[in-house]
């Protein structure tokens, strides 16, 4: 009596230690916050985001208002053109912001298109696995080898210049890479004693996938989705650099770039798109970055 | 077939080795699926630019039905759809592909033909570049682990990585071309390649694969310094200069040959770009000129070199890999 009493309480207090004890993602939160980088980048991903989003509603100047007046300004505080008009006297800052929205816009929506379709063609193979796994995978290999943003490209000489497309098309090439991680770990994850259990009880393979199998998946694929993020973006930017991708008076910052490149004695015209888009891929690349540090710590 | 060698010299690729080692029924199989592979590039690129609404023609005046029949019929576009497809198959396996729509007197493989030797000149170069430039700087950080110059290192590798080319492109030009005048800042005469006039073209498609090697090579010699043979070298007393380079620098250096495949895409994606910013007379710039002019089949005809290509060094580099590593199997 007098012996387990105390015992009692001991292993009371160990259960409730485990209780409050902190979760495999607890300490990837912890590992990400110390990376001092990646939560400098999550700041200055946010102040970007936030610009591009509220920014174009706020400024004083229309994107696509022409100053005939005012043409190839420098930046200069009069009439609010703090970077400065282009060659056709539109105010910088402002198409500044309608660009990067629209190159971060494209980047959501493809990583989008991506990830639903690498996750679900990834999970099927991986949890099917045998003859259907190997077919899918070798599709996978097939594609894999061909030059995507070529095809991007043939499709908008094809189909004629439509933004939308460029999201689908630039979103349906990328999953690949999505494919294949997701289903190395349905592979692993197949195996395990939760999903034996699923089976045994009856589930029904589909939601065995949905339920089980994919919510599992998650830090491989935040991972992945903030590393697709700069690649994404950086394709459209491709694609409107050589004059395939968005069409004026709408902008994306490759397409700022490609006009400061046509003028280079205007320097602010290259820079400042040239400088937003920089910091925004080095901070999407920094936290995604980060992220895998922090979810996959083993090659720190 | 593989075999792992026991004695203790670092393993050497002797010529009757690696013949030895050479997997020839893997490498059949790997050319076996490289050909659905090209198959299926080139259908689908026949039947998106079939697709097209309207015909290369609708843009200019109006022809007389007659004439645009003949030409129609030139072009074999009055065929049905599949003899069509049939031809374009046949022809461009003997490297036929097509007339080009704008260039009125020349074929697609002569416009290739005249781009090739500058794109090939430029993407080799770079490669080069990029290999000893980007190895060379991952050792260095793999070796001084968590220290300023690792730090540095794998900083820049990150800039490279994000910075895109047609960033680079532009301000190399402008600050080493117009600026300083150190090179040209554009522009090339065909067969007058010189240091001068590729230096910064070179440079600017080399940057992103200088870091992406860089930081492949760091992480795999990382690994490969705390591995057991780099241990046992050393406890038989070795010197720290010859573990590096005969035992851990080879070792380390194989997923660069993985690498080639996507090195080869990145490359052919950059070349597009710098023919562009510099004015070069490359296969990248009849490609979007095809692209802005839709000449179809000249953006065909490139996108199946590229896709060829890119294939061709996927497969290069799969078998390459299979015999530097006696490790990989095939079954």
């Amino acid at each position: 009596m007098n012996v387990t009493a105390p015992d009692l309480g001991g292993s009371r207090a160990m259960s409730r230690a485990a209780e409050e004890g902190r979760s495999l993602w607890d300490d990837a939160r912890a590992r990400l916050m110390r990376n001092k980088a990646a939560v400098t980048s999550v700041w200055l991903l946010g102040g970007l985001v936030i610009i591009a989003v509220f920014g174009p509603m706020v400024w004083p100047h229309n994107y696509d208002a022409i100053y005939r007046d005012r043409v190839a300004i420098s930046p200069t505080f009069e009439n609010f053109h703090i970077l400065g008009t282009d060659m056709l006297g539109r105010d910088l800052a402002v198409r500044l912001m309608v660009g990067l929205r629209v190159s971060l816009a494209v980047g959501v929506i493809a990583t989008c298109v991506s990830l639903v379709i690498g996750v679900a063609w990834g999970a099927t193979a991986g949890y099917l696995g045998g003859r259907v796994d190997q077919i899918m995978m070798r599709i996978v290999d097939v594609i894999y080898a061909m030059p995507f943003i070529f095809f991007v490209i043939l499709l908008t000489v094809v189909f004629g210049q439509n933004i939308f497309l460029i999201f689908l098309a630039i979103g349906a090439v990328e999953w690949l890479t999505m494919a294949r991680i997701v289903r190395g770990q349905t592979l692993t994850l197949r195996q395990r004693e939760f999903v034996e259990a699923a089976r045994a009880s009856g589930v029904p393979p589909v939601k065995i996938v949905t339920r089980h199998i994919v919510p599992n998946l998650l830090g491989p694929v935040a991972v992945y989705v903030t590393l697709t993020l700069p690649v994404v973006i950086l394709a459209e930017s491709f694609l409107s650099f050589l004059g395939l991708g968005v069409n004026e008076p709408l902008t994306s910052l490759g397409l700022l770039i490609s006009e400061g490149r046509e003028n280079m004695s205007k320097l602010w015209l290259l820079l400042a798109p040239a400088l937003t888009m920089v910091s925004a891929l080095l901070a999407l690349n920094f936290i995604g970055d980060g992220l895998r540090d922090a979810i996959d710590p083993r090659d720190r | 077939m593989a075999q792992r060698n026991l004695d203790d010299k670092p393993r050497k690729s002797s010529l009757p080795g690696v013949i030895s080692r050479f997997p020839a029924a893997y490498a059949a199989g790997r050319l076996l699926l490289s050909i659905p592979t090209m198959l299926a590039i080139i259908t689908l690129a026949f039947f998106l630019m079939r697709a097209a609404p309207g015909n290369p023609y609708s843009m200019e005046r109006k022809l007389s039905p007659e004439v645009e029949a003949n030409i129609r019929a030139s072009l074999g576009l009055d065929k049905p759809l599949i003899e069509q497809y049939g031809d374009y198959l046949l022809n461009a396996v003997q490297g036929d592909l097509g007339p080009s729509m704008r260039n009125k007197d020349k074929s697609v493989s002569e416009l290739i033909a005249e781009g090739l030797p500058v794109s090939l000149t430029i993407g080799a170069c770079a490669m080069g570049l990029a290999l000893a430039i980007g190895g060379g700087l991952g050792v260095v950080a793999a070796l001084r682990q968590n220290s300023a110059a690792d730090y540095s290192v794998m900083g820049l590798a990150m800039a490279g990585i994000s910075i895109p080319t047609f960033v680079t492109g532009p301000i190399l030009s402008l600050v080493f071309g117009v600026w300083l005048g150190w090179f040209a800042a554009g522009g090339l005469d065909l067969g007058r390649m010189s240091f001068y006039t590729i230096f910064l073209p070179v440079l600017t498609l080399a940057l992103p694969q200088i870091a992406i090697v860089s930081r492949l090579m760091r992480a795999s010699m990382i690994e490969v310094l705390r591995s057991n043979f780099v241990r046992t070298a050393r406890a038989k007393g070795l010197s720290e200069a010859r573990i590096l380079w005969r035992h851990a620098a080879p070792a380390a250096a194989l997923p660069l040959v993985s690498y080639i495949g996507p090195a080869t895409a990145g490359l052919l994606t950059g070349s597009v770009v710098i023919e562009r910013v510099f004015g070069l007379p490359g296969v990248g710039q009849y490609f979007i000129d095809g692209a802005i002019n839709r000449d179809y089949p000249l953006v065909m005809g490139v996108v199946i070199l590229y896709a060829g290509l890119i294939v061709a060094f996927n497969l290069i580099a799969d078998i390459a890999y299979g015999i530097l590593d006696p490790k990989v199997s095939y079954e």
